[in-house]
């Protein structure tokens, strides 16, 4: 019963599988089709699979895969143009032909009666299948913890990133900063900090240097790539309003002085 | 031409073990070999080799004197020995043992070799004392020496090898020498080209002689004198008349005799003094010492000596003609030389009778040639390096040693009575009248000619007006060049003695053997006389031609074939461009273009091919994954689909 | 017991196919694990089947195998991301002719 409810769902899950664009829906059609196995596992009389397949597939290696589509970006989604010429077409036989020949020719045969677990199981079926890997199969058995060693040795390997060169020192970056300066120009110190006004965290607003001009290196690159940088000149009018709300005059404070040279330069003007 | 054999003995060679002063055999060689080796790499040695630069030429000139010593020793006592003992072997050691071949560098002294010895160190100490003076002003003069006591050592090797391996050594040595010493001025391009050209000819020649001592190998299973000469009658006539015919061609390469005769006279760009110790004492003559030498193959070869005869007396008169129209001094006295050595292969092809006198007419050839070529060095010194006969001109007052020693070498080549050349050439015309007419009277012929251009060439150089250069002041050479001239011009004069009462006959009967002595047609004091008139009338023709006309200091242009033919060395150079060089250079680009076409076609074909191909098929592997995964799929597919079908089959 | 086995291959097929024409590294490898699930039901199936758990005890291997599998695989293309800044399997197609 619980399999044609379940088969018809993991062969739409899988199908799902080829056709979603993005590789986290993907992944989460897998996590469908590992549970309905699940499922069908403890159906089968394999209880200790069962929980295997739902700690270790869907519990471990698919929270893997989620972490390195994590790593590597959500959208990085496939495109829909095909590079290969012909390859999904001939994908799309080969499938057909490989399924239709493989179910035409299981429903060709009868397997013949069902002998059932029962026995086997007798005593347990964890204990039954102890009993079988720490005997028959314990060399095998052997083996994998070898190649799960070898595996989780070479997944480090592989994720080292190696250090090329010594880590730069304090005295080393000191020295750079200035050789660039000497050869480049390029300013030594912190960039200076953005604008800072009463009523805005404003570090989309750029420091006024004092001639009154406008410093963009003050500002985040990333914030000027967006457009969002506000610019000084744009809150003369605030200013005044503070102002006039505080009841100072306007002409005679000297924060108003630099205001009609408060244009937005380039760095370079600015020098 | 048939020369009976049958009642001919082939002497056997068959040595004593060396002892006494003839343990002291391999000094003879190893004095001159010392000699250069130290002065060619002592030249590397920084302070040691700047001494031997300025001192190294009396260190050569000291062991070719010292080798020479000892062969007189050596002969001395040879001379005291019985006529059975005259054959004296010296073991120094296994050379190489290689299946059935056993060679030993072993030492053979006889007779002949005692002759050559006297020669080789003789009248090469004499030319090495005579370069002293001649290369007083060259900056290389150590190496020069070091080359001529490597010639000196090589030609020894050559004639006390006692089997033919240890002879193809020294031959092979004399060759890299005289390949060294003719291109000894390098930097000339016409001296390394001759250089090149006399290594050449002489590798023609070589084969020759590798493959006689090959062939030797193969039928007589040893390649020692004494081995071949016991058992060379069992042989069949083919076999040997084959090893004749190629020991021939080794004798015409090293010798200079037709068809080989090429390198001779570009020879002469080498310095004078090697010139004259390549026609004299070493060098040209090892020819003739291998056919004497092979007399044991040649004997029984009738074939194999008539073409010896037929090689001598074609050079002969090549030779002779050469000389009459060459105004060089240096490339008529080459001439010259091929055809006196013409007359030796001559001599030496027939047979025991002729084996003696040719062996005469070698030494004093080798006097008075080195006599003549050390004068005409003479000449040239005083003359700053011209060889121009027509600059010349009236010498006899300039250089009046010179002149009295050359005079003594002219009048012993052309055969003047009483001369050393009178003797052993009479003799060697008289033997082949005696054998066969028309090799007789090519020869006399030729001493006709020899007479006509030898005489040419004293008018043009001693007599007559002046013909000089300007700035020319000719000058006698110094007394250490002098003193050589007059000792060869003395034995030029002497020479003949060896010949009374047929001293040298005797003397070389051991390994000559005694061979059936033909009547001449006339008596021989008629025949005498006939040669004395022949070489008149040469002279007088001279005198008429030359001497009684004033000689243009140009040569004529328009002059008749003959003398046109002989200024181009009888087309020998013409000859072997057309037949040999071009054939072999169309050969050789038609062989590279099959080569490149064909050959390369093919394979670059095939390749081209597969590669397009494979360019077609790589096109599947175009590096996607998924594209891999799918053939993979592919093969799956088949299998499966196989399996099926074999299933439900 | 057909229909499990029928099941099983059809998800294996899915996967197949999946492997064939996804394009995103790690949803291919979501593909390939799909098929080795298929593979396991398969084995459980036929563990039943027989009567013996020697097919239950496989799927247990195939398990760890493909846990061991996952981690180097994972490993690798988050090394590739770092270098290439993708994670397109036909990004990675410099071996080729």
């Amino acid at each position: 019963m619980a399999f044609w409810i379940l088969a018809p769902l993991m062969v739409v899950a899988a199908l799902g599988l080829l056709f979603v664009r993005k590789a986290v829906h993907a992944a989460l059609l897998l996590a469908v089709v590992m549970i309905s196995l699940a499922v069908l596992y403890a159906v089968l009389e394999a209880p200790f699979l069962f929980a295997v397949q739902i700690i270790v597939y869907t519990g471990a290696i698919l929270m893997l895969f989620l972490f390195v589509l994590m790593l590597i970006g959500v959208d990085a989604s496939d495109s829909v143009v095909e590079t290969i010429r012909g390859q999904r077409a001939m994908a799309a036989v080969a499938g057909l032909v490989l399924g239709s020949v493989l179910v035409i020719g299981l429903a060709q045969i009868s397997l013949g009666t069902v002998v059932g677990l029962d026995e086997a199981n007798n005593g347990g079926n964890i204990e039954a299948l102890a009993n079988v890997l720490f005997s028959r199969y314990v060399f095998a058995f052997e083996a994998t913890s070898a190649l799960l060693i070898t595996a989780a040795i070479g997944a480090m390997v592989l994720a080292h990133r190696e250090r090329l060169e010594p880590k730069e020192g304090q005295a080393a970056l000191a020295a750079r900063r200035f050789q660039d300066y000497a050869t480049s120009g390029k300013h030594p110190g912190p960039l200076p900090a953005p604008g800072v006004y009463a009523r805005h965290n404003a570090v989309d607003t750029p420091a006024l240097l004092p001639d009154g001009t406008a410093s963009e290196a003050s500002v985040s690159r990333v914030l000027a790539a967006r457009g969002t940088v506000r610019s000084a000149p744009a809150m003369v009018d605030d200013i005044t309003e503070v102002q006039r709300q505080l009841g100072v005059d306007a002409a005679s404070t000297p924060e108003t002085s630099g205001k009609a040279g408060a244009t937005a330069h380039t760095e370079e003007e600015a020098r | 031409m048939s020369i009976a054999f049958e009642e001919a003995t082939v002497p056997v060679v068959d040595p004593s073990a060396a002892d006494g002063v003839f343990s002291l055999l391999w000094l003879v060689i190893a004095l001159p070999l010392a000699g250069a080796v130290v002065l060619l790499v002592g030249g590397a040695l920084g302070r040691p080799g700047r001494l031997l630069d300025r001192w190294g030429h009396y260190l050569g000139v000291l062991a070719a004197v010292a080798s020479f010593g000892l062969s007189v020793a050596l002969f001395v006592s040879l001379l005291g020995r019985g006529e059975e003992e005259r054959q004296i072997g010296q073991h120094l050691y296994t050379w190489f043992q290689v299946g059935g071949l056993d060679v030993g560098l072993d030492l053979l002294y006889d007779p002949l070799s005692a002759l050559f010895l006297l020669l080789i160190t003789g009248v090469g100490s004499l030319i090495h004392l005579y370069s002293v003076g001649y290369m007083e002003h060259d900056v290389r003069r150590r190496r020069f020496f070091g080359y001529l006591n490597l010639f000196v050592a090589a030609m020894l090797v050559l004639v006390l090898s006692a089997n033919f391996l240890g002879l193809f050594l020294g031959w092979e040595g004399v060759g890299l020498a005289s390949y060294l010493l003719i291109g000894f001025w390098q930097h000339k391009h016409s001296a390394a080209a001759a250089s090149k050209k006399a290594f050449v000819i002489n590798r023609v020649g070589d084969i020759g002689l590798s493959l006689a001592i090959a062939l030797m190998f193969a039928t007589f299973g040893t390649t020692d004198f004494a081995g071949i000469s016991e058992v060379a009658g069992e042989a069949s006539e083919a076999t040997l008349t084959a090893i004749g015919l190629l020991l021939l061609l080794g004798a015409c390469g090293k010798s200079a005799q037709v068809p080989l005769q090429a390198w001779l006279l570009d020879a002469m760009e080498g310095p004078t003094p090697v010139s004259a110790l390549i026609h004299a004492a070493t060098m040209v003559t090892a020819g003739v010492y291998l056919v004497v030498r092979a007399n044991f193959i040649f004997e029984l070869a009738p074939v194999a000596q008539t073409a010896v005869v037929v090689v001598g007396a074609v050079t002969l008169l090549w030779g002779a003609v050469i000389g009459c129209a060459k105004d060089d001094i240096k490339k008529a006295l080459a001439g010259s030389t091929m055809s006196q050595i013409g007359y030796m292969m001559l001599a030496a092809g027939l047979g025991p009778v002729g084996y003696a006198f040719a062996i005469f007419h070698l030494l004093t050839h080798g006097f008075f040639k080195a006599n003549m070529f050390l004068g005409a060095g003479s000449v040239m010194h005083g003359m700053n390096d011209d060889v121009d006969m027509r600059h010349y001109g009236a010498l006899r007052t300039a250089m009046p040693v010179t002149f009295a020693t050359f005079a003594m070498g002219y009048l012993a080549i052309i055969g003047f009575p009483g001369f050393s050349g009178f003797w052993s050439k009479d003799r060697i015309i008289e033997t082949a009248l005696a054998d066969n007419l028309v090799a007789g009277l090519c020869a006399l012929a030729g001493a006709g000619i020899t007479a006509f251009y030898m005489t040419r060439l004293m008018l043009m150089t001693f007599f007559g007006e002046k013909r000089w250069e300007r700035d020319v002041h000719p000058h006698e050479s110094p007394a250490v060049m002098t003193v050589p001239l007059v000792a060869l011009a003395a034995l030029s004069v002497v020479g003949g003695v060896l010949v009374l009462g047929d001293w040298i006959v005797e003397w070389l009967l051991p390994v000559t053997g005694v061979g059936e002595h033909h009547e001449p047609p006339l008596p021989a004091l008629a025949i005498t006389a006939i040669i004395v008139a022949v070489v008149a009338v040469g002279v007088a023709a001279a005198f008429l031609l030359v001497g009684r006309r004033d000689v243009p200091r140009e040569a004529p242009r328009n002059v008749s074939f003959v003398t046109r033919a002989a200024r181009a060395d009888v087309y020998g150079d013409a000859f072997n461009d057309t037949f040999v060089v071009r054939p072999a250079a169309e050969l050789v680009r038609g062989l590279t273009t099959a080569d490149r076409v064909g050959i390369d076609g093919v394979v670059e074909g095939g390749a081209a091919t597969m590669g397009g191909l494979s360019g077609l098929l790589r096109r599947v592997q175009n590096g996607y994954v998924r594209s891999y995964a799918l053939s993979l799929l592919g093969g799956v597919l088949l299998v499966v689909l196989a399996l099926m079908a074999v299933n439900l089959a | 017991m057909n229909e499990y086995v029928v099941l099983s291959s059809i998800l294996f097929t899915i996967g197949c196919v999946g492997v064939l024409t996804r394009r995103n590294a790690i949803v291919v490898f979501m593909c390939v694990e799909l098929m080795l699930n298929a593979c396991n039901l398969a084995f459980v199936a036929f563990a039943r089947q027989h009567g013996n758990l020697d097919g239950q005890i496989a799927a247990f291997f195939v398990m760890v195998v493909a846990a061991a599998e996952v981690v180097i695989g994972l490993a690798i293309i988050m090394t590739i991301f770092r270098t290439r800044r993708s994670a397109s399997v036909d990004d990675a197609s410099l071996l080729k002719y």
